[in-house]
């Protein structure tokens, strides 16, 4: 512990801690734009400037340590030069960035348009910058870049490259023309390794990155009196959209959301849920036989997550035989929205609709992703996708006042749902659903304590074993693609020993692309952190908790549709709906 | 395999090699004043006369107005021939060589140096830069061997000390001190690297030791390897220094040869190695931080400090980074001992200190004086004074980082602190001499103008503030400014060099602060009455027809390509101001300097 003084006040403070760290803990607030808890400061910004008393320097409270070398020593973060200076550079960055927020998709929720409201920024001295929208670049479908609004902090190049391992965006330029770009002069970011995570545009402090927005293709499939507009809720939406409607993170919304589709016109209102109980069916199934008989190779690989799948075909194809066939809960819903209800509901799946709302961007590319992600032979079975950001400015637009609406329910039975349905958007829920199913389906028995602590938690790479009928499971779980590599190597390193079965790493390996799984996925509301992380985790274990039933398999629905549809798990019907196959697609190497 | 080799017999056979010989300054100066072509020359002549005499290329004497040059020793003494060309060639070799009598256009070479001092440049023009064996002919390696074989790293260091030699990059921090901090770092791999990414407009001290003397600065990178306890050492060199980069290689591969780098070198236990990485040209790799992030293959930009290069630098390695002037101090310090340099120089600046002195002086070149000189001395005595007898207007020290030092303080002694004082700094050399024809405001932008250039982008003070000021000065030079433009260029001035992150953004406002503090009415000149004293700033200047003078020949209506001029032979002729471009040729055509332009 250091002593040290911010402001006359003194305190203790952990070595290596910064001096923003510090003043945290003091409830003063250093102001930054580029500083985010998720990555490594760029210290670009050049706002969260301090001084050390006695010395006219400033230094950036970002990166600036608290070593022994400064016990003893007092910072000041407040006087009069320190903000005249901030001021500058804030109306400097201020200067080169287009004054166009309402249109922007950060109206409102802008770190930059926050930061120019506390300083009361009424004017600009150094000159505006022009609109331009020359280099906006809309090729990946579902992450919208707009250099020209970017303030370089950095943030995005750091989360693409260190933390999500894609090396997709970049800085190309230097000085005044410095861009954020795709790796490479004359790529569009489409063309780019970038597997749509959306984490860019989760930490993006300005609008340069942000979701494409489907609001309007929405309201019109609404207003088609043609149409039959059904919906699904993914697990991880219910405990974050709140946030967008001034509540704390983790508030289960659920009901209300239900009623909310309802009034915004939803002819059916699903839960993805549902799906994520079949997915454990379906997956789990393919475990069981995977292990036990050796219909294909061990370790199994998730593949819930699209931008999983696509860094898969795109970076490591080596494992493809690994990946589990089973789709994703959301082609799930579609697949079934498209055949098994149009079939009990008599309707024609031509015009059928089904939309769902998403934690995620990825999501809006998983429904092209390949043909098998059209199976009714009318167009997609998922037609569109709206991330949680969407459905919050959706729900606003119809000028619902959703903390005042009385609770709903979804339809049956494609709304129906266990614990383990929900705990699919944080990481970990995939892998703790399957093992309290496969558990009981391999040794007969149910698993006494269902809350699998070993795979909860924030950790880039859990891993367990479980002890099922003798026979010691091995389980890794990883979220944030940067933790990928080390479970992938230790894959390889086993396969080129000669992949001894006793000596295999792991049996079955979830992983989920963005860190901490889909409740921090790209779509979400703004401001992720660990802190965000946690009490939106906690919110679906507490949905989970609250579940009379946490076993997929004793869903009653999920009986009821494999006794009136789908025949069994792995059944040919199954194969067809609830299936996929993947390609490689090297064109990436590093 | 290494062959082994003994100092003292390169030593001897170097001076048995005869007291009569013939020597062209070869560096890129040199080459590009023609010097290639006396060189083939030299060497015809010398064989058409049947001479056996070497002729031997050496880097940069320093007297760049004067290239090519030649110096000739016979036993009457060493002569220098300046601007030779080839034509020259046959009276200096057929005369003087053979006569042994030197031409009347021959100046003894002991004057060409005068008040100067010697020490990072001592082999400059003496030895042959492609060759190890003159440089050991020269005391060359006799440091290191004696180090290696005799001494500890911690002797190294401290003869560092006592030398008082401070890093000759620019900011000056102790070099002892930056290899104690990394002597102590723990490690099993430990980096010493020479910056030689020298990119200041006008200055070339760096290029030049490295033409003109690699082995002292390898022997320098050696011996500071050994202090720090390196594993290797990397020259990052820019890659628009060809010569240097093949001048350097050549003396790593023969040190290789002879043993000097490579296992257990002189028989110690010490081993190390030398590898060169090029850079890409961009001003900001100077930086350490980004140096660092260039020489690892990634983007080059700084990074913030701490952890500073000396615990985590190259590879995340403990790396020291010295400048190339530094190093070739080292071998010298080392050699001739730390007292013996610290006794040079004045307070907390020790040593000598080269500077590439360019601009408006008659002699512009290398110059290489003890710390304490002042500025008028290298200006008007070591360089001659202001060409076409001008009046000075300022010199700038420190490049795009420095700031201008009026004429009122020439007679400062030249250290560290004496600059600092006036606003300027060391930097890393250049000294840019400006004449009465000189614009500041034009000096301004040109300096500013290479630092936004420059800037790598990273953080917005840099990056954005030195673009948002260059517009302000281009504004001012047009005659748009308002006065209130200059409370935004000190407003922004202050917050980047408070709130940028690595010295280039920090001091990148350096020229406007010291031009603004010692010139502020000239840019209040340009603003309230449109004029630039020294009729610079096109867009302020007009041409106006003298009435007098004027023969009414009608040339310069013809010539003019903007039809800016009206009239006729018999009302005469006046310049539209509104029409005219400012191209001058007008003026130039105009053999009654009746055109005039103000």
């Amino acid at each position: 512990m250091v002593n040290i003084k911010i402001d006359g006040i003194d305190l203790q403070v952990e070595e290596g801690k910064t001096i923003l760290e510090a003043a945290k803990t003091l409830g003063i607030k250093i102001p930054t734009l580029c500083k985010h808890p998720d990555v490594k400061a760029t210290a670009a910004c050049g706002i969260c400037v301090v001084k050390m008393a006695g010395s006219p320097k400033m230094l950036r409270a970002c990166t600036t340590p608290v070593t022994a070398f400064e016990e003893g020593k007092e910072f000041i973060t407040r006087d009069p030069e320190l903000v005249d200076v901030r001021r500058t550079v804030l109306e400097m960055i201020l200067s080169d960035h287009p004054n166009e927020c309402f249109t922007c998709g950060r109206n409102q929720n802008c770190e930059l348009q926050q930061l120019a409201a506390e300083f009361g920024i009424r004017e600009i001295p150094f000159g505006q910058c022009p609109e331009d929208h020359s280099k906006d670049d809309i090729s990946t479908g579902t992450i919208k870049l707009e250099p020209n609004k970017c303030i370089k902090c950095g943030r995005c190049v750091e989360i693409c490259q260190e933390v999500q391992d894609v090396h997709a965006l970049c800085f190309i330029g230097r000085g005044f023309g410095t861009q954020i770009s795709p790796a490479g002069t004359d790529l569009k970011l489409g063309e780019s390794p970038c597997v749509r995570c959306g984490q860019c545009s989760a930490h993006c402090p300005t609008g340069a990155i942000s979701e494409f927005d489907n609001t309007p293709q929405a309201w019109n499939l609404l207003r088609d009196p043609d149409k039959h507009v059904t919906v699904q809720i993914a697990p991880a939406v219910r405990v974050a959209l709140g946030e967008a409607f001034g509540l704390e993170p983790g508030v289960n919304l659920t009901k209300k959301i239900y009623t909310a589709l309802r009034r915004l016109g939803f002819d059916a209102v699903f839960d993805t849920n549902f799906t994520a109980d079949l997915t454990i069916m379906e997956e789990g199934s393919e475990f069981i036989q995977r292990l036990t008989k050796g219909t294909a190779p061990l370790p199994m690989i998730t593949t819930c997550c699209p931008a999983w799948v696509d860094f898969m075909e795109k970076y490591a194809c080596d494992v493809m035989d690994n990946f589990s066939t089973a789709k994703s809960p959301q082609e799930m819903m579609g697949a079934l929205v498209k055949s098994y209800y149009c079939e009990q509901k008599n309707l024609d799946c031509k015009n059928v609709v089904n939309i769902s709302i998403m934690p995620c961007t990825a999501k809006k590319y998983e429904l092209q992703r390949s043909a098998d992600m059209s199976t009714c032979g009318s167009g997609v079975d998922v037609d569109l996708v709206l991330t949680t950001r969407e459905l919050a400015r959706f729900i606003k637009q119809a000028g619902i006042d959703l903390l005042n609406l009385p609770d709903g329910e979804a339809d049956s039975i494609l709304g129906d749902y266990t614990g383990a349905g929900t705990i699919f958007g944080n990481t970990g829920g995939v892998m703790e659903a399957a093992l309290r199913t496969a558990y009981e389906l391999i040794t007969g028995n149910k698993l006494e304590n269902l809350d699998l602590e070993v795979v909860r938690g924030l950790e880039g790479v859990k891993e367990a074993t479980i002890d099922v009928a003798g026979t010691a499971v091995r389980v890794a779980v990883a979220s944030g693609l940067g933790n990928v590599e080390y479970v992938l190597e230790k894959i390889r390193e086993w396969k080129a020993k000669g992949a001894d079965p006793a000596q295999i790493p792991w049996h079955f390996i979830e992983v989920m692309a963005c860190p901490g799984g889909c409740i921090a996925g790209g779509g979400q509301p703004y401001g992720v952190s660990d802190v965000l992380r946690r009490k939106r985790t906690e919110g679906l274990y507490t949905d989970d908790r609250e579940c009379a039933l946490r076993r997929s398999h004793e869903n009653p629905m999920i009986t009821k549709i494999y006794d009136e549809f789908l025949g069994a798990p792995l059944s040919e019907k199954s194969h067809k709906l609830l299936h996929t196959h993947y390609t490689c697609r090297p064109m990436y190497k590093r | 395999m290494a062959e082994k080799i003994c100092l003292e017999d390169i030593q001897k056979s170097q001076q048995e090699a005869g007291d009569t010989w013939i020597k062209v300054g070869m560096a890129t100066c040199g080459i590009a004043a023609g010097a290639d072509k006396v060189y083939k020359a030299v060497l015809k002549e010398v064989e058409s006369n049947g001479l056996n005499i070497p002729v031997m290329i050496t880097g940069c004497i320093g007297s760049c107005y004067a290239e090519p040059l030649v110096e000739v020793k016979t036993s009457e003494g060493q002569f220098m021939y300046t601007g030779v060309d080839e034509a020259m060639v046959s009276d200096i070799v057929g005369k003087h060589v053979a006569t042994g009598k030197s031409l009347p256009s021959g100046v003894p070479s002991d004057s060409f140096n005068e008040g100067q001092m010697r020490i990072a440049m001592r082999h400059c023009g003496i030895v042959d830069p492609e060759s190890i064996d003159s440089y050991i002919g020269n005391d060359g390696y006799a440091a290191l061997r004696k180090h290696l074989t005799e001494g500890t790293p911690e002797g190294v260091i401290e003869e560092m000390k006592k030398s008082g030699l401070r890093g000759r990059g620019g900011a000056g921090f102790p070099t002892f001190m930056k290899w104690t901090f990394a002597s102590k770092s723990k490690s099993d791999e430990k980096y010493i690297i020479c910056n030689a990414d020298e990119g200041d407009p006008g200055a070339y001290m760096d290029r030049s030791i490295l033409e003109g003397d690699p082995h002292a600065v390898v022997e320098g990178m050696i011996l500071g390897g050994y202090a720090i306890g390196a594993t290797k050492g990397f020259f990052y060199v820019r890659a628009e220094y060809p010569l240097a980069i093949r001048r350097l290689q050549k003396a790593i591969d023969a040190c290789k040869k002879y043993g000097i780098l490579g296992e257990n070198i002189f028989g110690s236990s010490f081993s190390f190695d030398i590898e060169i990485r090029l850079g890409a040209g961009a001003f900001v790799c100077g930086e350490e931080t980004a140096l660092i992030a260039s020489l690892e293959g990634k983007r080059g930009t700084p990074r913030p400090r701490p952890p500073f290069p000396t615990d985590k630098g190259a590879f995340e390695k403990p790396s020291v980074i010295n400048n190339v002037e530094t190093l070739a101090n080292v071998s010298a310090i080392l050699f001739k001992g730390g007292d013996w340099y610290g006794s040079i120089g004045v307070g907390k600046s020790t040593g000598t200190k080269v500077f590439a002195v360019t601009g408006k002086v008659k002699h512009s070149g290398l110059v290489e004086i003890p710390m304490g000189t002042t500025i008028r001395d290298v200006v008007f005595k070591i360089c001659g004074g202001i060409a076409k007898e001008k009046k000075i207007l300022a010199v700038q020290t420190g490049g795009p980082s420095g700031g201008v030092i009026t004429e009122q303080y020439l007679d400062t002694p030249i250290s560290y602190e004496s600059l600092a004082e006036l606003g300027s700094i060391m930097g890393s050399g250049g000294m840019i001499v400006m004449d009465e024809d000189d614009c500041i405001v034009d000096i301004a932008k040109f300096y500013l103008g290479f630092c936004v250039d420059e800037s790598c982008g990273k953080c917005s003070p840099c990056r954005i503030g030195g673009k948002k000021m260059l517009g302000l000065l281009e504004k001012i030079s047009e005659g748009k400014g308002e006065l209130g433009d200059l409370d935004k260029l000190k407003q922004i001035c202050h917050a980047m060099q408070k709130a940028s992150l690595c010295g280039l953004g920090q001091t990148a406002p350096n020229p406007i602060v010291s031009t603004l503090r010692y010139f502020e009415h000239e840019y209040k000149a340009h603003i309230t009455e449109h004029k630039c004293r020294a009729g610079v700033c096109q867009k302020l200047l007009k041409y106006l027809v003298v009435e007098d003078k004027c023969k009414r020949c009608g040339i310069c209506q013809k010539i003019c390509p903007a039809d800016a001029i009206e009239g006729d032979r018999k009302s005469g002729f006046t310049v539209i101001q509104d029409k005219c471009i400012k191209c001058g040729s007008c003026l130039d055509s105009c053999k009654f300097d009746a055109i005039v332009k103000k």
